[in-house]
């Protein structure tokens, strides 16, 4: 009896403790709680939506590049969505980068090559600050790791922007976002419906848009996860097989000693 | 006490190495064939393998990630990502070995709470014990050293309070700062030392645990019914039946564990520390690793200083009362086969200390809690209580119940667990 309630016991114990420690780091975060989609890539079977995820790609190239970096992707990164060798040489070749110093020592520049990383839009965080009133845009690498919650969020984020409600003062150059630490942000609304067209057609809605873009992030800041995730499905298959074979090994193993046989006999 | 007995390996190369070093005895003698050990051990005993196996992983992950890291300020932020995209594999070792830390801790705590159980730091056992808890020291500094390496949010503002702490102790406080800085605060001579003593302690740690065995083997593994071993009708050899058993044990643990690993690598982790270290702006909150929240909690409660009543004179600051219990808390520890009165080793005898363990248990969940809150409303006065629980069932619960607990009768032998007919 005190065995099954000592079992019990723990068990209530440990969940508490892994549950209570999971939501007592969840305490940081935004005002308002993000908005709960549903995602591709979530849960231990997820994987990349590649037409979204490529078309966030197209959102982040044409809209968000224009003021936040991504300096932890490369564009030979793009070929892990699905693009071709060819087709990513010509979108590395679109941006100019900086070259080898010359002979005369002087710097150069050249195109884009596929093992080039993505060009900042801007040469220092200064540069970045003055073009946008004082605000750094943020590095998109790991923003949707760097947030809690963070595909929910950026995804609330960038449809939450509304008229602030009454009383609540925005400084100038805010806008008011529900979603947004303190509600104030720097960042003006930056998607709206048909901002863009999308190559395979799809209609370029805001939402969509958003969802398109946070797909990519996702891809950009955890690029190994669908690899990841096939793995640990391999991992735990192997590893429930391991734990049966060694379980049954150890039950056949143990008979004699459960059947009460003395190892050392008149000792 | 256990004997040492001498192995004769039949293989010749094994028997050559033998008789110049007995190390093959040693591993036989501690967990091997001539290893007797109780035959009622339960799983509560699988932890101490469990512990020892993240040690290994956490050692080997960690070598490879050191030959990709950079220990500087401007680079090592960037080397981890580095590691982690364009490395081969390098995404898994990287989250084995941030989820390794965690499930060493879970291994360890468990591990501990077992002792406390079943009485498992009472003579003979008191080093063994001991060496737990220097085991447990070096653990939680590597880890806390080791969480500051990858240099992001988390990394330099968890370094900056904890390492700050130590300028509460009185007059030669702010130089120990100044020698763990390296400087005048947080920055990149913090970065290397720390990045050389993550790599040392685990190997320090590792020699520990050397001895934490051999101290085991001197004064036999103890049992659930916390009785000393009769005759080799209560023993069993440890290899085979436990090793198999702690087989058994590794592959449900690694189970859950890589579970953690390739489906939800950040999910024990801070988002704020996949943002690059920034001194010039402090996180919302700056929130331990779990396995450091409740002495993070008995750190916080402390909020008053102690001094001579109606005058102005503080005797000892708040800080550093805080200070002197989060240490407090864990050196208690190193008194417990002493400060534990009963003489009753197994809580299946002690009808009364089981609630009070229980209660324990509860305890430090509430700590758990309150260490990952912020320290308003009515948190602080909930971690004081708590606190306060802690010390008092170390200084004050044990020591009298001890003397005055009416246990139950103890079993004659562990291979004949009739218990006597209490007359």
């Amino acid at each position: 009896m005190i065995t099954m309630k000592f079992v019990k016991n723990i068990a209530i114990a440990l969940a508490a403790v892994a549950g209570l420690s999971g939501a007592a780091l969840a305490s940081a975060g935004a005002d308002k709680h993000p908005m709960e989609m549903e995602w591709e890539f979530s849960g231990p079977f997820g994987k990349f939506d590649l037409a979204s995820t490529q078309r966030g790609w197209q959102v982040y190239k044409q809209v968000c590049s224009n003021c936040h970096a991504l300096k932890y992707f490369h564009f030979r990164n793009l070929s892990e969505i699905g693009y071709e060798e060819n087709m990513i040489k010509a979108f590395a070749a679109e941006y100019t980068v900086a070259g080898d110093i010359d002979d005369a020592g002087d710097p150069t520049e050249r195109a884009g090559r596929p093992e080039d990383a993505f060009p900042s839009p801007f040469a220092n965080e200064n540069a970045a600050r003055a073009s946008n009133g004082g605000a750094l845009p943020p590095d998109l690498s790991l923003i949707i790791k760097a947030r809690h919650d963070g595909a929910n969020y950026v995804f609330s984020l960038l449809n939450g922007y509304e008229d602030a409600p009454a009383g609540h003062e925005i400084p100038a150059g805010k806008h008011y976002n529900a979603y947004f630490k303190g509600g104030a942000i720097a960042m003006a609304a930056p998607l709206s419906d048909g901002v863009l067209e999308y190559e395979d057609g799809t209609p370029a809605t805001q939402e969509q848009m958003a969802k398109d873009v946070v797909n990519f992030l996702t891809f950009v800041g955890d690029p190994h996860m669908q690899t990841r995730h096939q793995l640990g499905v391999a991992i735990v298959l192997f590893l429930a097989f391991w734990a049966a074979v060694l379980f049954l090994s150890m039950k056949r193993l143990w008979k004699p000693v459960k059947e009460g046989k003395n190892f050392y006999e008149g000792k | 006490m256990a004997e040492w007995k001498a192995t004769k390996p039949n293989n010749k190369a094994l028997a050559w190495v033998e008789e110049r070093l007995p190390i093959i005895s040693l591993v036989n003698n501690v967990v091997g064939k001539d290893t007797p050990t109780p035959r009622n051990l339960n799983y509560w005993w699988n932890f101490g393998s469990l512990a020892g196996l993240m040690l290994v992983i956490q050692i080997v992950t960690g070598v490879v990630i050191a030959m990709h890291y950079a220990a500087n300020t401007g680079l090592a932020f960037d080397s981890v990502e580095r590691f982690v995209r364009d490395v081969n594999y390098g995404y898994l070792i990287r989250a084995m070995h941030a989820n390794g830390a965690s499930f060493f801790f879970i291994a360890v705590y468990i591990h501990i709470f077992r002792g406390l159980y079943y009485g498992s730091y009472k003579a003979p056992r008191e080093l063994v014990w001991m060496l737990g808890l220097v085991i447990m020291l070096l653990m939680m500094a590597t880890a806390f050293m080791g969480y500051v390496l990858p240099w992001g949010q988390m990394s330099f503002w968890g370094a900056t309070v904890i390492t700050n702490l130590f300028s509460a102790i009185p007059v030669v406080g702010d130089s120990i700062v100044t020698l763990l800085w390296g400087g005048f605060s947080v920055d990149n001579p913090t970065l290397n030392r720390f990045f050389s003593l993550h790599y040392l302690l685990p190997f320090v740690l590792a020699g520990v645990v050397i001895l934490h065995l051999w101290a085991k083997k001197i004064s036999d593994s103890g049992n659930p019914l916390g009785i000393d071993v009769k005759s080799g009708a209560d023993q069993i050899p440890f290899h085979p039946y436990y090793t198999v058993k702690d087989g058994f044990g590794v592959a449900v643990f690694l189970l859950i564990y890589m579970c953690y690993v390739t489906f939800m690598p950040d999910a024990l982790g801070h988002p704020d520390n996949y943002i690059p270290a920034n001194p010039m702006s402090t996180p919302d909150s700056i929130v331990p690793e779990w396995y450091f929240l409740p002495f993070y909690a008995i750190l916080r409660s402390i909020t008053f200083d102690i001094g001579i009543p109606f005058t102005d004179v503080v005797i000892v600051p708040a800080k550093l009362l805080g200070v002197l219990a989060m240490f407090g808390s864990i050196i208690l520890l190193f008194f417990l086969p002493w400060l534990d009165t009963s003489k009753v080793r197994s809580t299946k005898f002690r009808p009364v200390y089981f609630w009070f363990f229980w209660i324990l248990v509860a305890d430090m969940v509430l700590l758990t809690i309150v260490g990952g809150k912020k320290p308003e409303g009515i948190w602080p006065v909930v971690g004081l209580i708590g606190t306060a629980y802690y010390f008092a069932h170390f200084l004050v619960v044990l020591p009298l119940l001890g003397k005055i607990e009416k246990t139950l009768p103890l079993p004659e032998s562990i291979a004949n667990p009739v218990i006597k007919a209490a007359e």
